[in-house]
């Protein structure tokens, strides 16, 4: 069987469609987060150094994995959309920047939460979370200068060099901060955990990391819809699916 | 192609120079904003000896960034823009002189002027020195780093508050690498990692932005 990928790229098609798939996400994802929630919150033993605080990274690492794999999709959108010139690619693109900084954003909050017990300070200028926040000033100027354009085809291709320029921008930020840290401060607070995590943990975290992927597909498939109606609001097909 | 080159950057230098105001303006920020620093943070030589690579770093990349206005605005406005885009020649090449000839006139004052603003945070000779090279390898990709944000915004409202929020975050490897260069030689370390590092950072932007601008360019003006 053969799918035929081309027809999913016109958005009429994919209106549809998307709007089938989202419960799933959403279900899927409210599932597994309530599994994830029960190994991390109830089976998962407490850690002999940080006790209970550490639990928050069940919360804390899919976010972040999460907030960087959203702005390499963006990028990946935005390199399709200027290469095949197709619309879909772009709107893509737009709905995933708010899910992407918001999933930064709890990061970063998850981040302080745990360094306030375990550190004793809410914010350290730490190599992870410096460039966590850096992150978050290149979604913020994403979603800035589309919401300054208004002009649609500048919009998305303009959107989209940015995101490209962010894109390759990005490991040397990581690099360099990495770098600064070390020359920096001593190894006063160390990020590193213990090697060996218990399987619980793991899996605990991964399940959530799970969740995390199906709420982000669901939340940025549906706006991928609003952006689609409001963007073809003139075309046929969104006047009949007005009409009907 | 050479000689549009030439005919560009020779354009853009007089420009400049014919409105000096407008260049001078960029270079007595960077000058202010390093002076103001002691009258905040009080003139301890010690403190100022420390925190002085990085203040002149930072004034350096916001002076830099309140400079980018001018690279395509004046000529967006008067529409001699458009007609550089309709030129035979590669845009990329042209933009390439216009950044060149930007950085000339807004970057290199700032590089010459350093070392003068340097001996007021009791900077010793040799990391005078260094601050000098480091910001003749960085404030060249802070303009061409800056040449994307500045064609990306072009024409839009509030346009200079968005290109700091473009550009800034981009522009942080150049100061954690051209900072820290200083303070290692300030400090007797060695420092010629860091000025390595500017150095590549120098030759990727140089190969990178030109191509980058000139697409950003065309989709401004489309």
């Amino acid at each position: 069987m053969t799918i035929n990928w081309f027809k999913y790229a016109a958005p009429n098609s994919f209106y549809p469609w998307s709007g089938r798939i989202i419960p799933w996400c959403y279900a899927a994802a409210a599932v597994l987060g309530v599994i994830a929630l029960y190994m991390g919150l109830v089976r998962a033993p407490a850690d002999f150094q940080q006790g209970n605080s550490y639990r928050i990274i069940f919360i804390h690492v899919p976010a972040a994995w999460m907030s960087m794999i959203i702005y390499l999709g963006m990028a990946f959108w935005g390199a399709i959309g200027l290469a095949f010139n197709t619309r879909l690619s772009f709107y893509m693109m737009s709905a995933l920047a708010p899910t992407g900084a918001i999933m930064t954003f709890i990061a970063l909050w998850t981040g302080a939460l745990w360094g306030k017990p375990t550190w004793g300070t809410w914010w350290v200028w730490d190599a992870r979370l410096t460039s966590e926040l850096l992150l978050l000033f290149l979604y913020m100027g994403f979603i800035a200068l589309q919401s300054a354009i208004e002009e649609p085809r500048r919009k998305d291709r303009a959107g989209a060099v940015l995101a490209l320029v962010g894109a390759l921008n990005v490991p040397i930020i990581y690099f360099s901060v990495q770098w600064w840290n070390t020359l920096h401060q001593g190894a006063s607070v160390s990020m590193t955990r213990s090697p060996s995590m218990a399987a619980i943990m793991l899996w605990g975290m991964l399940i959530m990391a799970g969740a995390f992927w199906l709420y982000c597909i669901g939340a940025t498939l549906s706006r991928v819809r609003s952006v689609m109606l409001e963007r073809e609001r003139l075309s046929a097909w969104v006047q009949d699916l007005e009409h009907r | 192609m050479l000689l549009s080159i030439q005919a560009l950057a020779r354009r853009d230098l007089l420009l400049a120079f014919r409105q000096r105001a407008d260049v001078l303006t960029t270079l007595l920020f960077f000058v202010l904003v390093c002076s103001l620093f002691p009258l905040g943070v009080g003139a301890d030589p010690r403190l100022l000896q420390d925190i002085g690579p990085g203040v002149m770093w930072v004034a350096a990349l916001l002076a830099a960034m309140l400079a980018l206005n001018r690279l395509f605005a004046i000529d967006h406005a008067d529409g001699s823009l458009e007609q550089i885009l309709l030129a035979p020649q590669p845009l990329s090449v042209l933009v390439m002189a216009k950044i060149a000839a930007h950085w000339l006139s807004t970057g290199l004052p700032l590089v010459l002027i350093a070392p003068l603003l340097g001996l007021q945070y009791g900077l010793p000779a040799e990391a005078l020195w260094v601050l000098t090279v480091s910001l003749l390898l960085g404030t060249p990709v802070l303009s061409l780093v800056g040449a994307i944000g500045a064609s990306l915004t072009l024409g839009l409202r509030g346009g200079g508050a968005l290109v700091s929020l473009l550009v800034l975050p981009l522009y942080v490897p150049v100061l954690i690498f051209g900072a820290s260069a200083v303070e290692a030689s300030a400090s007797g370390l060695a420092y010629d990692a860091q000025l390595s590092l500017l150095g590549a950072f120098l030759l990727f932007a140089l190969v990178f932005s030109p191509w980058a601008t000139a697409a950003a360019l065309k989709i401004s003006l489309d």
